[in-house]
């Protein structure tokens, strides 16, 4: 199977990845059964998870490329989003297509302060450090009145739409009777209006989102820049003794990180058109950590899977709301367990596992040698 | 900022600050002690903590610790703070075999013992948040209504004890501020003296060092571990008893910012370093009441977090640097 696919020529093996985008889009439409959220609204519940997947490709560079352990990337998410609310509302009226760069350089330019003096320490202290972090962001939010205090900031800029109020031109949802499917014309999606109800325009945004990042993603690691990533985490003094600047590298990989935070941020703050300190806590921190080591570290389709679930799975679920933090603990520690690589570890992995098993055998001496032997 | 009501009130607000180190450097100690061991944040800690706020107020309760007074009185908090280390020790035991023995025995990388002890951390603090719904479940709400009401709001113990303030050199200071401060300091000074000079401690120091080599010259390396977190949750309970103590109130998710203090106050003085638990935790306390009273309680949390970024940027290793196993007999 997987060999049939690598085998593809290019042209297919694209036009396959375009298919499977298009499907991403339309999913909203479609409404399938089961997946579809009763009671929630499905769009909004969408819009939540790819997100939660920019959030989970952002930090997987921090700590699955360049292994840096981050517990505070809350933090550059609430710039990103304090950002946005303060430029587009607060304190003046900018549209959001351009207070969305500057929150996300803002989130950027605190990744850089923090990771500068902190990136010299080692690993252990810098989750600490970052966990520090994203508090004082979150408590420096909480007793600050310029940036609105508990009572948080409203009227976030909403992103342009095409075509005004009734948008470009409408969507039709799909309706599932009892075996049979149908349009439903009474349920449309306007083309990119971004109102109030239908959310789906917002989770086409937060996908164009994270299809860019995931492109730049792919594209970075496999450039020198990836490598030097990898080099550090797995061995920061042979790294460097190779002339990777590994300090240099670990803070570009946080700067990074940092940005796609921002960029998060900014696209929540903007959604939700209302944001607080409660937007942020500590709390969020942690799930987006196991959202990236619940998928696998360092492969970025399983931290999509990872991050995925710990959207959705809440979301869908909703009847046993009083116990799905109870539920995602156990959820932690049986995996941790049972899968301790993550759900889809990383091809590298694998692969460095295999070699491992084999230098295994031949310092045993048992295996084909023994066999051949015999 | 406010130099004139710090200055003014200045030995109150060590004395206080104190106090509250003293509790932080109990807590550090389980924080310390395990990853000097197995280079593990033990990030559930706060969690057994927590469980020891709730064992004392409980048997509290159970013992009717309201209408006592005199020899009675003290009775009953002798046997509150047996029910804390007791509830402590077995919450942190079950932790070290449900969240962390499975992982150390395949070598699982360290981050993913993390994402374990956090897993562990919510399940402990939302089935103490959920105990009325557990309870419900399990049929026992009748009897145990009073334990279990208001999960998920403040518990509190308050007026079980009287306070007494007495002057000292023109000081006020309150009773229970000294107890805690001398009782925590008493206790840290026994665990320093216990790892130093018992044949336990003595595993855990070798254990600590070089575990292979450890347990080739004859030290069970589970057995070790086991102790660790035994003492780390022993040391919880203790500092659980003296927060109730001082406190009055808690809640299942109490345990929280507390843990998180505790260990910035053991990076502080130097992770795996007992004595750098206890100066890491006097000294956040202290700059924490000072700070608190220069720029308003509300920037309380804030400074702990300033404070620990500032000195590990100066001090890499912490104040006193790493050394559980490097600690001379």
């Amino acid at each position: 199977m997987k060999n049939k696919l690598t085998g593809l020529p290019k042209p297919v093996k694209i036009l396959l990845w375009v298919l499977l985008a298009l499907f991403a889009y339309a999913v909203p439409l479609l409404e399938p059964p089961i997946i579809s959220t009763p009671g929630v609204d499905f769009g909004g519940v969408l819009f939540t998870v790819s997100i939660y997947c920019l959030v989970a490709l952002g930090l997987n560079i921090v700590v699955g490329y360049a292994g840096l352990l981050d517990l505070g990337y809350v933090g550059f998410y609430a710039i990103g989003a304090y950002t946005v609310a303060i430029l587009t509302s607060f304190h003046a009226s900018w549209p959001l297509l351009l207070a969305i760069p500057v929150g996300v350089v803002a989130a950027m330019v605190s990744g850089v302060l923090l990771g500068a003096p902190t990136l010299r320490v080692r690993g252990d202290y810098l989750a600490i450090v970052t966990l520090g972090f994203g508090e004082i962001i979150r408590l420096v939010a909480v007793n600050t009145e310029w940036l609105g205090d508990t009572r948080g900031i409203k009227n976030i800029a909403k992103p342009p739409g095409v075509g005004g109020e009734e948008g470009w031109f409408q969507i039709p949802h799909l309706f599932w009777g009892d075996g049979t499917v149908l349009l439903d014309t009474e349920d449309k999606t306007k083309f990119l209006f971004f109102g109030v109800l239908d959310q789906i325009p917002y989770y086409w945004m937060g996908l164009t989102a994270v299809i860019l990042v995931l492109i730049a993603d792919i594209l970075i690691k496999n450039s020198r820049v990836g490598r030097a990533w990898e080099a550090t985490r797995e061995d920061e003094d042979a790294a460097e003794l190779m002339g990777v600047p590994t300090f240099k590298f670990k803070l570009l990989a946080f700067a990074t990180g940092a940005f796609v935070g921002g960029l998060a941020g900014g696209l929540y703050a903007s959604r939700q058109g209302f944001i607080n300190p409660q937007s942020f806590l500590l709390l969020f921190s942690i799930l987006y950590l196991a959202a990236v080591v619940v998928g696998g570290q360092g492969n970025r389709w399983g931290v999509l899977v990872g991050a995925a679930l710990v959207a959705y799975l809440p979301q869908r679920f909703r009847e046993f709301d009083d116990f799905r933090v109870l539920v995602f603990g156990l959820a932690l520690v049986v995996l941790a367990t049972v899968r301790p690589q993550g759900l889809l570890p990383p091809r590298r992995t694998v692969r460095a596992k295999k070699l491992e098993h084999e230098l295994e055998e031949l310092e045993e001496g048992t295996g084909e040698e023994e066999n051949a032997h015999a | 900022m406010n130099f004139e009501f710090l200055f003014n009130n200045l030995p109150e607000l060590t004395i206080t600050g104190l106090a509250f180190g003293a509790i932080y450097a109990l807590v550090a100690l389980g924080y310390t002690m395990v990853y000097g061991v197995l280079q593990l944040i033990n990030f559930a800690h706060s969690e057994v903590f927590m469980y020891g706020t709730f064992a004392m107020l409980w048997t509290v309760m159970a013992l009717n610790g309201a209408e006592a007074d005199g020899v009675k009185l003290i009775a009953i908090l002798i046997a509150a703070l047996f029910a804390a280390m007791l509830m402590s020790a077995a919450i942190a035991l079950i932790l070290e075999r449900v969240a962390y023995r499975p992982l150390i025995k395949r070598d699982a990388p360290r981050l993913i013992a993390l994402i374990s002890a956090i897993g562990a951390s919510f399940v402990l603090a939302e089935l103490m948040g959920l105990r009325d719904k557990v309870a419900e479940w399990l049929g026992l709400d009748d009897n145990l209504d009073d334990y279990v009401s208001g999960a998920r709001i403040n518990n509190s113990m308050a007026g079980v004890l009287e306070k007494p303030r007495f002057d000292v050199a023109g000081v006020s200071v309150s009773s229970i501020d000294l107890i805690v401060i001398v009782a925590a300091v008493g206790m840290m000074v026994l665990l320093d003296q216990f790892v130093r000079r018992s044949r336990l401690g003595k595993g855990i120091r070798a254990t600590a060092q070089d575990p292979e080599t450890a347990s080739l010259m004859g030290v069970n390396p589970t057995r070790t571990i086991q102790v660790t977190f035994l003492i780390g949750g022993i040391m919880a309970g203790i500092a659980a008893f003296l927060y109730m103590l001082k406190i009055e109130t808690t809640r299942f998710d109490v345990g929280f910012l507390l843990g998180v203090k505790a260990f910035t106050a053991a990076v502080l003085g130097g992770i795996g370093n007992l004595r750098g638990a206890l100066l890491g935790g006097l000294i956040l306390g202290v700059a924490e009441n000072w700070g608190s009273a220069l720029f308003g309680t509300e920037w309380r949390d804030v400074i702990a977090f300033v404070l620990l970024v500032l000195i590990l940027l100066v001090r890499p290793t912490g104040l006193l640097g790493e050394s559980l196993g490097k600690a001379r007999a």
